[in-house]
């Protein structure tokens, strides 16, 4: 037939063609099967599918899908096949070259039921078998969730070529979830598969498991005895779960709270402005970053390192300014230290939108900050286990630094007895401006951490300042442990009562229980006693 | 100073205070009613919502110097009960709309059609009869103030505790009306009202007789203020401020002191809201937000603490001057203003306007006493020198 036979000269002029842009497209058994698609067979397809699948060619898996979402077109005539992309652009299926255009004589390659099941087989073998591993792990995890019984030659094919041993183990899964759904699996292999389940032992596992059905009674009884160990190995998860998030936010609080502690424990001075001091943290690390993005990318890594001690410098060094310039005015008169600390946030705040604008600021997680792991059924991420860290080395600094060093001996005599301390000596409005100081830089360095974790915005401070002012009356006044305790009881609570009660509501009842506690323990936790208080 | 001269200048200060007052609360909606439109007298029905609404900071900012001024508790959570009452007006409110709102329901409100409530939450009973609404409005804010002085006065939270527990109250407060399922319209609040007791909010009439009655009810809060603090019981409340144990160890009980003068200052409040809301047309959350609240106590800062007259007074200059600037173009400095405000009030001038004049015009006054005195001490006659 001519028009065959040109077509076919015409195939090996572009065959030729292509060889000779010396690219890989040979018409070996791959090209003959995706041609197959064109002959608008159902057998033929079948074959093709059979073919193509196998190939381990890389345009194998879009050449599938495509046939699964009818975007395969095949032109009768010229007997070729083209892959349209969701963008609409167009591949020729054989050799991947783009191509302008499909032509208008091709047409969708029809399937019909049994086609459809061996088309999504063989999408499930391919992701399964795909070079990625990622791509890997996740065919395997969704074989797991949709338990098709078709995927199970498949994923018995992958499973032993598998290398990968996190890949391996969901594979396992995968076909214990299968086995347990297929209606002529024996005896054994289901109870291998409850038992594969039961080692999941997660909250998938568990809706499998309590999902699967009729089964024999000796697998039921298998099954019952899995759900309760998951259930109840799922109960300490989430219990450690609530834990980890509760100190997590309990060491978020703390490191807002502990300047404010040193402030209020020496000096008697509530500090609302002390969240400004942690928003001008959080600007010093964007400062930070931005001088490192646009001068020095390389460093981009010790961004957070470098924003810590300036941040601290920043905020002290205003803290200092602050308590020369207002509060050392106001002393004994601790009502007026909050008003007109009150007002110096506003006008700090403002500054701050003038100067930066009053919408979000990006401040990027260094490399070593972002991503997670898995530590049995829960979820860490970096940012978060690095900040309980940070805030309890700056919690142990502090302590030492209040113990072992001059100014903190000076300190701690202050806020036992300012009077007696004068008297021997101290020089007490000098360790009051230090101490200022002090906590303004602790929360600059909260600023940097939580700058991690939170929208840096002028806004920044006044979400954190209420939880602070809480913690540090719960836990008592002049004593850095009482916050230590009162920040993680708070946060722990917190995070418990949330599964509970809700987010809103969990937080107004932590609320209102601070209230009821203040009147039980006006002084909080631990509470400094003697004389001195009622002062 | 001597108890007689405080009481002399309170007196001239409160005379004047009473007749400015009433002189506005006849006189602005009178002008506004009779006068022609655009006439150069005539006061601009805007003008009168807006002081309207100072006439109610006012009432709010009086409650505040009435605790903080003569008792010593600073609350920073008084905006609650503020919020408390409007709400309660709110409410009743909200029951007058009746089939007029959006979506017809004859008993439930627009906003609780929308969440899908099937009926009205039981909180919600009573609130379509006026005289239930203004009782809640003392009531509600009186019960709040009641219950939590009781528990923080009886176990001696003082000083700035209580002002932080008061802030923690009414960010519990803020959280839980932003809840949509609290039944209050959650972050919309209550708003588009439409009649209040059979008369349109909008009207021009009903908004000159709403200030002629928030006047009125600043009169009648400033007397109840005077009668307590000129009262005995107003004594033991200043001794409890300056010296609270000694007070205790002479046998006062100073948690019942501090827990009706509390009590008494939240149910002033709550009518402060319960004026205020139907002014301005809506009441939401963030009238509950810990720093308006803080922003009422600088009211009382500016003009006077400990004066009552300067506590109206401030009210009235500090939220003058913020529609004053935020209209303009001095708009994004308003907020350096009243950080400024705050600092230099508290650093420079303690007592505040009223309390400063107070102490200018006295130390004048004994100046020329002093003089007559050394006038009348060449004729021999000595006079007991003042004890300051």
């Amino acid at each position: 037939m001519p028009v065959h036979l040109s077509a076919r000269l015409c195939a090996l002029a572009l065959t030729l063609l292509l060889i000779a842009f010396a690219l890989p497209a040979f018409a070996g058994p791959f090209e003959d099967g995706v041609a197959k698609f064109a002959n608008d067979d159902f057998s033929d397809t079948e074959e093709a599918i059979g073919v193509v699948a196998s190939s381990g060619n890389k345009l194998a898996f879009p050449i599938i899908s495509a046939l699964q979402d009818g975007r395969l077109m095949a032109d009768p005539d010229s007997k070729k096949v083209y892959v349209t992309g969701t963008d609409g652009k167009s591949i020729d299926a054989a050799t991947g070259e783009a191509v302008a255009s499909v032509p208008d004589s091709a047409s969708a390659v029809r399937l019909n039921n049994r086609l459809r099941r061996s088309v999504d087989a063989a999408i499930g073998s391919l992701t399964l078998q795909s070079p990625d591993v990622g791509t890997r792990l996740q065919a395997a995890q969704s074989v797991f969730k949709s338990h098709e019984e078709t995927a199970l030659e498949a994923v018995d094919a992958a499973l032993a070529k598998e290398t990968n041993r996190s890949v391996k183990a969901a594979l396992g899964d995968a076909r214990a979830a299968i086995l347990l759904f297929k209606s002529d699996a024996t005896e054994v292999e289901k109870l291998e598969a409850v038992a594969t389940l039961k080692a999941r032992g997660d909250q998938e596992a568990l809706a499998l498991l309590t999902g699967m059905g009729d089964q024999p009674a000796s697998v039921t009884k298998a099954a019952a005895s899995a759900i309760s160990s998951i259930q109840s190995s799922l109960a300490v998860w989430s219990g450690v779960q609530n834990a980890w998030y509760g100190l997590s936010l309990g060491s978020v609080l703390l490191l807002a709270a502990i300047g404010l502690a040193i402030t209020f424990g020496v000096m008697g001075v509530i500090n609302m402005a002390h969240g400004e001091m942690v928003m001008i943290g959080a600007y010093t690390t964007f400062v930070v970053q931005e001088v490192i993005r646009t001068r020095y990318p390389a460093l981009f890594d010790y961004s957070l390192l470098i924003a810590v001690p300036l941040a601290f410098l920043v905020a002290g060094a205003i803290g200092v300014l602050i308590e020369r310039s207002i509060i050392r005015f106001l002393y004994g008169r601790p009502l007026e230290t909050l008003l007109a600390t009150w007002g110096l946030s506003l006008v700090l705040q403002q500054a701050v939108r003038t100067m930066f604008g009053p919408t979000n600021r990006e401040v990027g997680n260094p490399s070593w900050m972002s991503g997670a792991f898995e530590l049995g059924q829960i979820t860490i991420t970096y940012n978060r286990l690095w900040i309980l860290v940070f805030t309890l080395a700056v919690f142990a600094i502090l302590l030492a630094m209040l113990r072992y060093t001059a100014l903190g001996l000076e300190m701690r005599a202050v806020t036992q007895n300012r009077r007696m301390a004068a008297s021997m000596g101290i020089a007490t409005s000098r360790v009051d401006a230090l101490t200022f100081g002090l906590g303004s830089g602790i929360a600059g360095i909260a600023g940097v951490a939580l700058s991690q974790i939170d929208n840096v915005s002028p806004n920044l401070g006044q979400s954190y300042i209420i939880d602070s002012f809480m913690v540090v009356v719960f836990g008592g006044v002049g004593n850095l442990w009482g916050t230590l305790v009162g920040a993680f009881t708070l946060g722990i609570a917190n995070k418990f009562l949330e599964p509970v009660a809700g987010a809103v509501l969990g937080k107004i009842a932590i609320l209102v229980l601070i209230i009821l506690f203040i009147q039980k323990r006006p002084r909080g936790l631990f509470a400094l006693k003697g004389r001195a208080v009622e002062a | 100073m001597t108890p007689h001269m405080l009481t002399r200048s309170l007196d001239r200060s409160a005379t004047i205070f009473l007749a400015v007052v009433a002189a506005c609360g006849i006189l602005i909606p009178l002008s506004n009613l009779l006068l022609p439109a655009g006439s150069f007298l005539q006061v601009p029905t805007y003008l009168v919502a807006l002081w309207g609404k100072y006439v109610c900071y006012a009432i709010l900012a009086l409650a505040i110097d009435l605790i903080w001024g003569y008792c010593g508790i600073l609350s920073l959570g008084h905006g609650a009960f503020f919020a408390l009452g409007g709400y309660a007006m709110g409410m009743y409110l909200m029951r007058q709309i009746g089939t007029r709102g959006v979506y017809g329901n004859p008993v439930l409100p627009d906003f609780m059609v929308f969440l899908n409530y099937s009926k009205l939450p039981w909180y919600w009973y009573g609130f379509d009869m006026f005289w239930f609404a203004a009782l809640m409005v003392l009531v509600v804010p009186g019960l709040l103030a009641f219950c939590f002085g009781w528990l923080a006065f009886r176990s001696r939270v003082t000083g700035v505790y209580l002002s932080i527990i008061t802030q923690a109250m009414t960010y519990a407060l803020l959280l839980a009306f932003f809840r949509n399922d609290f039944g209050f319209g959650g972050n919309n609040g209550l708003t588009d009202f439409k009649d209040i007791l059979g008369f349109n909010v909008q009207a021009e009439g009903t908004r000159a007789a709403l200030f002629a009655l928030s006047c009125l009810a600043l009169i009648i809060a400033f007397l109840i203020c005077r009668s307590v603090v000129s009262s005995k019981l107003g004594k033991v409340l200043i001794a409890i401020r300056d010296a609270e144990s000694r007070s205790r160890f002479l046998g006062y009980r100073v948690e019942s002191y501090k827990l009706f003068v509390f009590t008494l200052s939240a149910c002033m409040a709550g009518v402060a809201g319960a004026l205020y809301v139907p002014q301005v047309g809506i009441i939401n959350p963030s009238e509950f937000a810990p720093g308006n609240s803080i922003e009422a106590v600088i009211w009382v800062a500016v003009g006077g603490r400990g004066t009552l007259v300067g506590a109206a007074l401030g009210a009235v200059v500090v939220n003058y001057a913020k529609t004053f600037f935020t209209s303009g173009v001095l708009a994004p400095y308003w907020l350096f203003m009243l950080g400024a405000l705050f600092i230099l009030v508290t650093l420079l001038l303690p007592k505040g306007i009223v309390g400063t004049f107070n102490a200018w015009w006295d130390s004048s006054k004994e100046k020329r006493a002093a003089a007559m005195a050394s006038a009348a001490a060449e004729d021999g006659v000595t006079e007991p020198k003042m004890a300051e």
